[in-house]
């Protein structure tokens, strides 16, 4: 009876979106009377930190820093349509109308400029901290501050855009399966490094490795936390959760999270996170979408650790101590 | 976290002012200081609390329903019954023409699987109506029940769905979705190795913080607004307009900010009822569902099982992929027919293989409707796909990694679906594993490109 360490792989690829439905988002984007941007849409923000991103994506287009952007999601009366947060679409698919709309928003903000700076549209470029400046002759310049007062009390100008993204739906050929599901895949493969109890079933992950690859990381901050919730999440799957441990039998369904296992702060693996970045020719920016995808490549990396680590192979997730020693037994036996 | 910006630095611009920038969220302070305005914060006055009775059997029919001394409980002000519901029946994915509309909003005749909702109960207090709901009195037949898939698939098998008619949804190219490319006879016949293997899963939960419900409340305008953490606005307001035959336009949704979904918000379960419940009452009306009832009712990920076949020669090349995917639905559809589909597409993996063959099929049982979960239609899948591929290397005494680098997709390639691969990145990440894990593989490998063959 021993403690034994295995290590295992897996590669996989995410689409992101899904074009059998023909998902549209639209966004709508305008300015406040003092060069404010407000952001109206009606996808929704689970905590993954949508708001932020949309706010980024906004504030580049215009030429503004993100503190300047206001990001109003999911109110029906006032947000444009989105069929919601889902399938990997979020940051792709609304990021996409919110360039849109966005880059509509500022060709009207530098026509109000370039009548205030008696210049042409075209000649003008912002610094990224709020200002309008002439090409070549940066002491040329106006405030954004100014140019909405100017639209708003002066010109009569509304510096707004509309935004919208939809792929043509996808119709799956009904004898090959010829289909366009996605446009662009993230990648990913991850490493994990297990022990193993053979004497009681139970699997420890020292270590997950895992190699993203998103397009484009648009705020690496909160790629990092999504990507590290997502590992957990995966290990969670591969070790852990079950509503229903004798699936099909029904007994058991858990009720609380005393009774739903999750692993806590203690089985946390060493989580390493590195991030390539292909820009993706259709993404915001290049961005594809890592949410789900990144607690996938776990489950499979740390099944073949078990593997590698004892020399059975568990088919049936979760992979439990029960089914570990059963299979152990059963290699014993011959 | 390590952004490795030497890899395709020539395909990406960098360098911008807010893009690419690690900047703190604008809402986490809300979020951690507990100040962050979730639906269920909302409260007003005279809100009126909903709770379900729900179904203690599997499949039975219901030979009646008797409400009156649930009506006469201290604090009850309406009891709903099917016959309240204008359009009972209904189907999320209607809304893109998948059909039939398979599932009802309160039981009626019939229930399927063990805690579907058969009567709403609306009271003053949220003890109230879990008092009164206890007093609701139904009267079932039981009926016999299927849970397994393959059960379920024999002939003879109790019918779970009959608006389906059948234990399994009818795709337009048959009984499954297909995917169909090269001639996998062939490459069966012309492999070294053949492996067919199975593998399952059981259903889990999406565990988010805060569980589902919604808050709705007459804007006395005859419109109603509905608070909810849905995770798709419009899907849920178009889908209540047709369960509730009421113009879009008099309803107004407001959402946006959810504590944790992972698919599991959105499903139409909760919004189309309280709506109801606010229109027949004039009152507001708060359905949230208890941590019990989001663990036992909200629908789980789907078990899947997939039998994956395939032919690989010595020298690593898979040659021919055979993959029969299925999904248990549960008793309803919801988006499993979809999530079903998204695995047709997906299941030879990130590889090039010249002859595929893929049939997934959607299968209903007397169990909790399955519906969407982070990794939708996919998960299990690769779960089952790359430990497939760990197997097929030691079936032929290769390095498990080395073997994903000789069958791993590059730009050009035509997958099975018949889309030619762009913005490949696999071997790629497989590389910086290789650094990373200090799993060294062969130099050839590491000198390998997805941007093309033979790089």
């Amino acid at each position: 009876m021993a403690i034994r360490r295995g290590r295992g792989v897996a590669a996989i690829n995410y689409p992101t979106g899904m074009n059998l439905g023909g998902d549209p988002t639209q966004a709508l984007v305008h300015s406040t009377p003092t060069g404010n941007f407000m952001v109206t849409l009606s996808s929704v923000d689970l905590g993954q930190g949508m708001k932020q991103i949309m706010a980024q994506i906004c504030a580049e287009t215009i030429g503004v820093p993100t503190d300047r952007v206001i990001v109003d999601t999911a109110d029906t009366d006032t947000g444009p349509h989105c069929m919601g947060t889902f399938a990997s679409r979020g940051t792709h698919r609304a990021g996409n109308a919110v360039i849109q709309a966005a880059r509509e928003a500022r060709q009207v903000m530098l026509e109000v400029a370039a009548e205030e700076l008696e210049v042409n549209a075209s000649d003008l470029e912002t610094d990224g901290q709020g200002n309008i400046l002439v090409k070549g002759a940066p002491q040329k310049s106006i405030s954004i501050f100014d140019v909405a007062l100017s639209a708003h009390f002066k010109r009569g100008r509304s510096i707004s855009g509309r935004g919208m993204f939809l792929i043509p739906r996808s119709y799956p050929e009904k004898e090959t399966g010829a289909m366009k599901p996605s446009t662009c895949y993230a990648h990913a493969c991850t490493v994990a490094e297990v022990e193993v109890d053979d004497e009681t079933g139970e699997v420890t992950v020292l270590s997950v490795k895992n190699v993203f690859e998103i397009g484009r990381a648009l705020n690496p901050k909160m790629v990092e936390q999504q990507l590290v919730g997502g590992s957990w999440m995966g290990i969670s799957h591969a070790l852990y959760e079950t509503t229903e441990p004798y699936y099909p039998n029904r007994d058991h369904g858990g009720t609380d999270f005393n009774q739903y296992l999750m692993p806590g702060p203690g089985d946390l693996a060493e989580t390493e996170i590195i991030v390539l970045e292909r820009p993706s020719a259709d993404g915001p920016f290049g961005a594809k979408g890592p949410g789900e995808m990144c607690a996938n490549p776990q489950i499979p990396a740390v099944a073949n650790a078990v593997f590698d680590a004892v020399g059975v192979r568990i088919d049936t997730l979760p992979i439990t101590p029960e089914r570990i020693l059963r299979a152990l037994k059963a290699l014993a036996a011959g | 976290m390590e952004l490795r910006k030497d890899y395709f630095a020539d395909v990406r611009k960098d360098g911008l002012n807010e893009i690419g920038q690690p900047r703190p969220r604008l809402d986490s302070p809300g979020h951690v200081t507990g100040q962050t305005a979730y639906f269920a914060d909302r409260n007003f006055p005279g809100m009126l609390h909903l709770k379900m009775v729900r179904s203690p059997h599997h499949h039975a029919r219901i030979r009646s329903v008797d409400t009156s001394e649930a009506e006469k409980h201290p604090g009850v002000v309406r009891v709903l019954t099917a016959k309240d519901v204008p359009h009972n029946v209904y189907t999320i994915l209607i809304l893109i023409q998948i059909g039939p509309e398979d599932e009802t909003v309160l039981a009626d005749g019939k229930v399927r699987w063990k805690g579907e909702a058969v009567v709403a109960v609306l009271a003053e207090t949220e003890r109230a109506a879990q008092e009164a709901a206890a007093k609701v009195k139904v009267d079932y037949e039981v009926l016999p029940a299927v849970f397994d898939m393959e059960e379920a698939l024999k002939p003879g098998a109790p019918i779970v769905n009959e608006y389906h008619g059948r234990n399994y949804y009818l795709y337009d190219s048959g009984d499954c979705r297909k995917v169909r490319f090269g001639d996998v006879e062939a490459g069966f016949a012309e492999a070294d190795h053949i492996l067919e293997q199975t593998y399952q899963s059981s259903p889990i939960e999406h565990a988010p913080t805060e569980t589902t419900g919604c808050i709705v409340a007459p804007e006395g305008n005859d419109r109603f607004a509905c608070y909810t953490n849905t995770q798709a606005m419009f899907f849920t307001l178009d889908n209540a307009s047709i369960i509730l035959q009421m113009p879009g336009s008099k309803l107004h949704f407001v959402g946006g900010t959810v504590g944790g979904g992972f698919g599991g918000k959105v499903d139409v379960i909760v919004e189309p009822i309280a709506i109801l419940a606010a229109k027949l009452t004039g009152r507001p009306v708060s359905f949230i569902y208890s941590r019990e009832e989001e663990m036992q009712i909200s629908s789980p990920r789907a078990a899947e099982k997939v039998v994956i076949k395939d032919g690989v020669m010595k020298d690593g090349r898979i040659v021919a992929r055979k993959v029969t995917g299925y999904t248990d639905a549960g008793a309803y559809s919801r988006h499993s027919p979809y999530g079903a589909q998204k695995g047709a597409a997906h299941y030879p993996g990130p590889y090039t293989i010249p002859n595929v063959w893929i049939d997934t099929y959607c299968v209903y049982t007397n169990r909790t409707p399955s519906s969407a979960m982070r990794g939708f239609g996919v998960t299990i899948g690769d779960f089952a796909l790359e430990v497939q591929m760990d197997k097929l290397a030691r079936l032929i005494a290769m390095d498990p990694l080395e073997f994903r680098f000789i069958n791993a997709y590059r730009d050009g390639d035509m997958k099975a679906h018949r889309q030619l691969t762009e913005g490949a990145a696999l071997i790629e990440c497989m590389q910086e594993a290789s650094r990373a894990a200090n799993w060294p593989v062969a130099d050839k490998y590491m000198a390998m490109s997805s941007y093309r063959k033979g790089a």
